[in-house]
């Protein structure tokens, strides 16, 4: 049997359940291997009592609009747009943070507590607010933050230094787990496909390789629409 | 108020619907007999698109997966955890022991991590090769024709090693490793250790018309919407149903205790029914718990009568002793040959490609029994947590840890792919004085007594952690890896997780000849009340370096053919 005719007709047989084909893009084993996927938008599998729960924190507010647009000035300092990307903005950081910060009280002190910091240091430091400074005082009271010593443990380093590590963990998270970040790290995953191993030019780079005896029982992925059968030893026979 | 009766007998009840229900219902309802299957949850189908998780991105969560409600994150299918609410457990004389339940269709069987190793011929009689605990009264033998069947019914990858203690069965192939896998392999062989296939129960090739093969997403842990992973639910009971069993499902039905009559046999169960909060009874005239081994050591012990005044069963004082789960301890690395990586799916199947059967013989080390490693890493999909601590690998590098702005994309990039875990599981041995038993103090919110825990890692368990970690310790340095963590002290246990952790909590019913040491004969058939059966982990002897639920898939099999037979017989 044709391989690539072989792998279409897996794909149909398989996941017919709650899967379509898409029948639109060329013809290459890329497209008859890759189905686009039906998704239910408004859901993503939640309980009515988790439901009910996000809509709870979804209601409420933690930070004021002053503070929410420190954290904006934050994130942006952090991981700012390039070029060709969206940041920490475009990828709605902030609003992350926000549901973070009732998700999980913990961090409200520490958030909180921080931005008053920044303000304070600023105040002293320059006569303005943290938001309203230019970028270079910004960053010169970032820079005193943002590179921890790290042969202390994080819950004995100051204050200030664990509210950045916060806010930059926040910001980081929140944007590669959002559409444009994972984009920009370049993940390819989360999508029916047939793994067939790794690409012979990444072996190469890492300085690995298949061994053959192993690579001989793994599945030939041109049979894997053939039902199993075995003889009575449980050799495979199909 | 009034407890609601049904006129209906059923042939058999069925307390939970987990891998042991889940068996039985498909054996026993294939068989035509009339079955009520009682799970405490709702019903779960992870074809349903307003259940389903599988393939959905992280932003769809507003948490992006983090674990803040469900313990393994957002998009993991169980419903429940350690702690529930209203659910409570309690603890005894400051021991510790952390109870995981999912309350829902298929129970555990949803999310697990579909490892699937049978026992070996040692794993059954134990105590013949180290003196310790109990052999079980059966063994591989009497188990094996069963573990076949399980592997042509439900399907599981791996292959044909001739390892005397784990045995081999009727598999598909495997998938290729990944490249992480590939470093694991390569950093095992160094040493001598093995790392062969690993052996799971998903379908990389087709077994029948039903279920669909598996897409490699990697999200097993959400529940296969083709039904390409092992799930009681998707795999055991509606194929029964399809196949015209009379099957009635009795979701969030909480069951408090079995019910039985002046010969001091079973009649029926009565249950809790969440909706109504009200009190009902099933008539039966087979009771088979599958609750999971501590809930069905619960149920038992709260089945008080005049004819089993300290609990249906335990006569012996045996219900809920010789609680035990396997050991599990951790480390990872950060491995710098696996840097600077260029990216593709390597999603593949959720979980292992590859790991370690136990290796070693414990006459020659200073604990009795071994351990299996897992390892895993790769090019996952981001979730809550990635991209915390973004550069502090660079310490590695010689480079600054810390700083904001573009660079940090860099680092991001840089670092993608180059952690690997290692984790050993392994087998601690039963002790009497592990267990659980009723708290009197204490009832949950259906107003059921619950759960008391006392357990206590003893020696046996603790060196086997630190032998866990001079192992890791010498597969990363093979590997060229920069270990992550410092090796927990022995004041620490050496980082031995809580007993509950693994959730491979057994032996709560165990099994035996004598009815003053064990609960249910062999086959698994209380030894006081021949109409009732436990088919979930609680008659376990001992528990092995394997992960318990194709043996519990393989006796709740044979306990059904066993109960089709007697039935035949006219002897229940």
């Amino acid at each position: 049997m044709d391989r690539r005719k072989s792998i279409k007709s897996i794909i149909l047989g398989s996941v017919a359940g709650g899967l379509a084909v898409n029948g639109c893009k060329p013809v290459s084993e890329e497209s008859l291997i890759a189905p686009t996927v039906k998704v239910d938008e408004k859901h993503f599998g939640r309980t009515p009592l988790e439901k009910e729960l996000i809509a709870e924190l979804n209601a409420k507010t933690f930070f004021n609009p002053h503070e929410l647009e420190t954290i904006e000035v934050l994130c942006n300092l952090i991981l700012p747009a390039t070029a060709t990307i969206g940041g920490a903005l475009e990828a709605e950081v902030p609003e992350f943070i926000e549901f973070m910060s009732k998700d999980i009280p913990e961090y409200q002190p520490k958030l909180r507590g921080g931005l008053m910091w920044l303000d304070h240091k600023c105040n002293t430091d320059f006569g303005s607010e943290f938001k309203s400074s230019i970028e270079t005082q910004q960053k010169e009271i970032l820079d005193a933050i943002a590179y921890p010593d790290i042969k202390v443990p994080e819950n004995k380093r100051p204050l200030e230094v664990q509210f950045f590590s916060l806010i930059r963990n926040l910001t980081l998270t929140g944007y590669y787990t959002s559409k444009i970040g994972i984009e920009d790290i370049g993940y390819k995953g989360n999508t029916p496909n047939i793994w067939d191993g790794v690409p012979q030019d990444v072996l190469e780079k890492h300085g690995v390789s298949y061994n053959e005896e192993w690579i001989a029982k793994c599945i030939d992925q041109s049979k894997r629409s053939d039902i199993a059968k075995w003889d009575e030893n449980g050799n495979l026979l199909t | 108020m009034q407890i609601k009766e049904t006129s209906k007998i059923y042939d058999v009840i069925i307390v939970g619907s987990g891998a042991g229900g889940g068996m039985a219902t498909k054996i026993l309802g294939d068989a035509g007999l009339k079955v009520a299957v009682v799970e405490a949850g709702p019903f779960f189908d992870p074809k349903s698109p307003e259940q389903q998780t599988q393939l959905k991105w992280p932003y769809e969560s507003p948490r992006r997966g983090a674990s803040t409600v469900r313990p393994f994150g957002d998009f993991d299918s169980a419903y429940g955890g350690w702690e529930i609410e209203g659910e409570p457990y309690t603890r005894k004389n400051g021991t510790k022991f952390d109870w995981f339940r999912s309350r829902m269709l298929g129970g555990r069987t949803n999310h697990w991590g579909r490892i699937s190793l049978r026992f070996g011929p040692d794993d059954f009689k134990k105590k013949n090769i180290d003196g310790l605990g109990d052999n079980w009264p059966i063994g591989y033998e009497d188990v094996k024709p069963y573990y076949d069947k399980v592997d042509k019914l439900i399907g599981v990858f791996g292959t044909k090693e001739g390892l005397r203690n784990d045995p081999d069965g009727f598999f598909l192939p495997p998938p290729k490793p990944r490249l992480h896998e590939l470093f694991y392999i390569k950093g095992t062989k160094k040493s001598n250790i093995p790392a062969i296939p690993s052996r799971m129960s998903m379908l990389t090739k087709k077994i029948n018309e039903d279920r669909g093969v598996c897409f490699y997403c990697g999200q097993c842990a959400r529940a296969c919407q083709v039904y390409a992973d092992f799930s009681a639910g998707t795999c055991l009971i509606f194929p029964a149903q399809k196949n015209g069993g009379q099957i009635d499902l009795f979701v969030n039905a909480m069951v408090r205790e079995v019910t039985t009559n002046a010969e001091g046999k079973a009649t029926g169960v009565s249950y809790i029914n969440k909706e109504d909060r009200k009190e009902y009874k099933l008539k039966g005239k087979i009771v088979v718990l599958a609750a999971s081994a501590c809930s069905s050591a619960r149920i038992l012990l709260n089945s008080k009568s005049k004819q089993h005044p300290n609990g249906l069963g335990n006569s012996s004082n045996i219900v809920g002793k010789y609680l035990h789960d396997s050991t599990g301890a951790s480390r990872s690395a950060f491995i710098p040959d696996l840097m600077n990586r260029k990216t593709y799916n390597e999603d593949g199947v959720g979980g292992m490609h590859v790991y370690t059967p136990w290796w070693l013989d414990n006459k020659k080390l200073d604990f009795p029994r071994g351990y299996h490693i897992e390892q895993w890493g790769g090019l996952g999909m981001p979730s809550y947590g990635f991209g915390f601590n973004p550069n502090d690998l660079n310490k590695y590098i010689g480079e600054k840890v810390g700083g904001y702005g573009e660079s940090l994309r860099d680092d991001v990039k840089k670092y993608y792919g180059s952690v690997i875990g290692v984790s050993g599981r392994g087998e601690s041995v039963a002790m009497k004085d592990n267990y659980c038993e009723i708290d009197p103090t204490t009832v949950d919110e259906f107003g059921i007594p619950v759960l008391r825990f006392h357990y206590k890692w003893s020696n046996f368990e603790i060196k086997q952690a630190k032998h866990m970690h001079e192992t890791f310790e010498e597969i990363i340095h093979n590997m060229g890896g920069h270990i992550l963590q410092d090796r927990p002290s022995k004041e620490q246990e050496y980082g031995l997780l809580a007993p509950g952790r693994i959730i491979h909590e057994v032996g709560t019913t165990r099994m035996g000849d004598n009815k003053k040491t064990s609960v249910v004969n062999k086959y698994q058939q209380l030894h006081e009340a021949d109409n009732v059966f436990v088919v979930d982990a609680g008659p376990f002897v001992s528990q092995a370096d394997k992960n318990p639920t194709w043996t519990i898939l393989a006796l709740s099999w044979r306990t059904s053919d066993y109960i089709i037979e007697q039935l035949k017989q006219q002897n229940i």
